[in-house]
C-alpha cells in the first residue's frame, strides 16, 4: 500500500517537474526568437524542412478529406433534398474544424516527430553540448528557428488543407454527383463569414502550430540521450500533440462559436 | 552557411501557396467579396410580413442576385416591416413600378426578395420606394388555411367523401 502512494507521489512530482521544465524551455525559446530575426537564413532552412516538406501530405490528405466530405454530405443532404447546401457543409466543416485539426495532426506526425528525433539525436550525440562548448546557445541557434518555422507554417498548411479540401468537395459534388456548381459556391459564400469562420480557423491553426512545435521541441530537448530515449520522446510527441490539439480544439470552439 | 537557391525557391513557393490559399478562402469561400465594395443604391419596400428575411439576404431579379438586404425594421405606425435593400449600381434601369415579393428558395431554403419589373419608363433611384409588395408566405398560415378549407369542404359534401372513401 505504501509502495503505491510512493509511486503516485513520484509520478506526480515528475510530471510537475516536467511541466516546469517545459515552461522554462518555452520562455528561453521565445526570448531566442529575437536572434532569429537577425539571422533569417536559419528560419528559411527550417521553413523548408518543416513547411515545404509537409506540403505534399497536407494537400493530398486535404483533397481526399474534401472528397469524402462531398460524398458523405451528398448522401445525407440529398435525403432531405438539400444537396445544394453541400458547399456550405464541406466548407464550414473544413474551415472551422477539419482544416486546422487534421492539418495539425498530420503536422505533428510529419514534422513534429521529425523535430523531436532530430533534437533528441543531437542531444544523444552531444552536438548540443558541443555547441555550448563553443559558446553558441543551442536554444537560439537550433530551437528558436524551428519553433518559429512551425508557428509560421501551420496556418499556411491549414489554409492549404481547407482550400484543397473545398476543391476536392467540388470535384466530387458537382463533378461526379451532379450538384449545381454555382449553388455549391454561392451557398458557401452566403453562409460563411470571413471574420467568424476563416479568421477563427486561422487563429486555431496558429495555436495548434504553437503547441505542437513546443511539445515536439521540448520532448526532443528533454529526451533521455539514448536510442531508446529518443524513440520514446518521438512517441510522446505524437501522442501528446494529438491530445493537446483535440483538447484545445474543443476549448477554442466553445470560445469562438459558443455564442451563436 | 552555403546559399541554397532551390531551397529558397521552394520556401517562397510554399509561402505563396499558403497565402494564395488564404486569399482563396477569403474571396471565394466567404462573403468578403460580394457586394460590399461596389457602388450600390438603396431602395425601400414595405411588407405586411417579411417572414424569415434577414439582413444580408439576397435581392434578385429574374433569379439573378442583384443586391442584398441592408436593414429590416418594424414601423410601429403602419405595423409594416420596412426592408431597405442595396442594389448594385450596375442595375439602375429597374422600372419604378417594379414589385417586390419575399420568396423562399426551395422548401427549406433561405428567404429572399425578388423584384419583378414593371412597365414604367422611370427608373428606381437611390431612396425610392417600391409600392407593390407581396408578403412572405408563412407556411404555418398557409397550412392552417388549407386545413380549414378542406374541413369546410368535408362538411359541405359528406356523401361525396364517403363514396370516394369506399372505392
Amino acid at each position: 500500500m505504501m509502495e503505491f502512494f510512493r509511486f503516485l507521489g513520484a509520478g506526480t512530482r515528475a510530471s510537475f517537474a516536467k511541466l516546469g521544465r517545459a515552461t522554462f524551455f518555452l520562455v528561453d525559446m521565445l526570448s531566442g526568437i529575437s536572434s532569429v530575426v537577425i539571422r533569417p537564413r536559419l528560419l528559411l532552412k527550417q521553413l523548408y524542412s518543416v513547411g515545404v516538406l509537409s506540403f505534399l501530405i497536407i494537400t493530398i490528405s486535404g483533397l481526399f478529406v474534401g472528397m469524402v466530405l462531398g460524398l458523405q454530405g451528398f448522401y445525407i443532404l440529398s435525403r432531405f433534398g438539400a444537396e445544394e447546401t453541400l458547399g456550405v457543409m464541406v466548407a464550414a466543416s473544413l474551415v472551422r474544424e477539419l482544416g486546422p485539426v487534421v492539418a495539425a495532426l498530420l503536422f505533428a506526425g510529419r514534422a513534429g516527430s521529425a523535430l523531436t528525433a532530430e533534437i533528441g539525436l543531437m542531444k544523444a550525440t552531444e552536438q548540443l553540448s558541443g555547441m555550448e562548448m563553443m559558446a553558441i546557445d543551442p536554444i537560439k541557434r537550433i530551437i528558436s528557428p524551428r519553433f518559429l518555422a512551425g508557428v509560421l507554417s501551420m496556418p499556411l498548411l491549414a489554409a492549404l488543407f481547407s482550400a484543397v479540401g473545398i476543391i476536392g468537395g467540388q470535384i466530387v459534388g458537382s463533378g461526379l454527383l451532379g450538384v449545381d456548381d454555382g449553388a455549391y459556391w454561392s451557398q458557401m459564400q452566403a453562409n460563411l463569414d470571413f471574420q467568424g469562420d476563416i479568421i477563427n480557423g486561422v487563429i486555431k491553426s496558429v495555436v495548434f502550430g504553437f503547441v505542437t512545435s513546443w511539445i515536439a521541441l521540448f520532448e526532443g530537448y528533454d529526451a533521455i540521450p539514448t536510442a531508446e530515449g529518443v524513440s520514446r520522446a518521438t512517441t510522446r510527441t505524437v501522442v501528446n500533440s494529438a491530445f493537446s490539439i483535440l483538447g484545445l480544439d474543443f476549448i477554442l470552439t466553445a470560445l469562438m462559436f459558443g455564442d451563436n | 552557411m552555403p546559399h541554397n537557391n532551390t531551397q529558397d525557391t521552394f520556401v517562397g513557393l510554399f509561402v505563396a501557396a499558403g497565402i494564395a490559399a488564404l486569399f482563396f478562402l477569403g474571396l471565394q469561400v466567404s462573403n468578403l467579396s460580394s457586394f460590399s465594395h461596389g457602388d450600390t443604391y438603396q431602395v425601400i419596400a414595405r411588407f405586411s410580413n417579411s417572414g424569415g428575411l434577414k439582413v444580408k439576404s439576397a435581392v434578385s431579379a429574374a433569379g439573378v442576385k442583384i443586391g442584398s438586404v441592408r436593414s429590416i425594421t418594424f414601423d410601429p405606425k403602419t405595423y409594416e416591416s420596412v426592408v431597405a435593400m442595396e442594389i448594385d449600381a450596375k442595375y439602375k434601369t429597374l422600372p419604378d413600378d417594379s414589385s417586390a415579393s419575399v420568396f423562399t428558395a426551395g422548401l427549406l431554403g433561405e428567404q429572399y426578395v425578388s423584384l419583378d419589373g414593371g412597365g414604367s419608363s422611370d427608373y428606381l433611384k437611390n431612396g425610392s420606394k417600391i409600392e407593390i409588395t407581396n408578403s412572405a408566405i408563412i407556411l404555418e398560415k398557409a397550412l392552417g388555411q388549407f386545413l380549414f378549407k378542406s374541413a369546410e369542404e368535408k362538411k359541405s359534401a359528406p356523401e361525396d367523401k364517403k363514396s370516394s372513401g369506399k372505392k
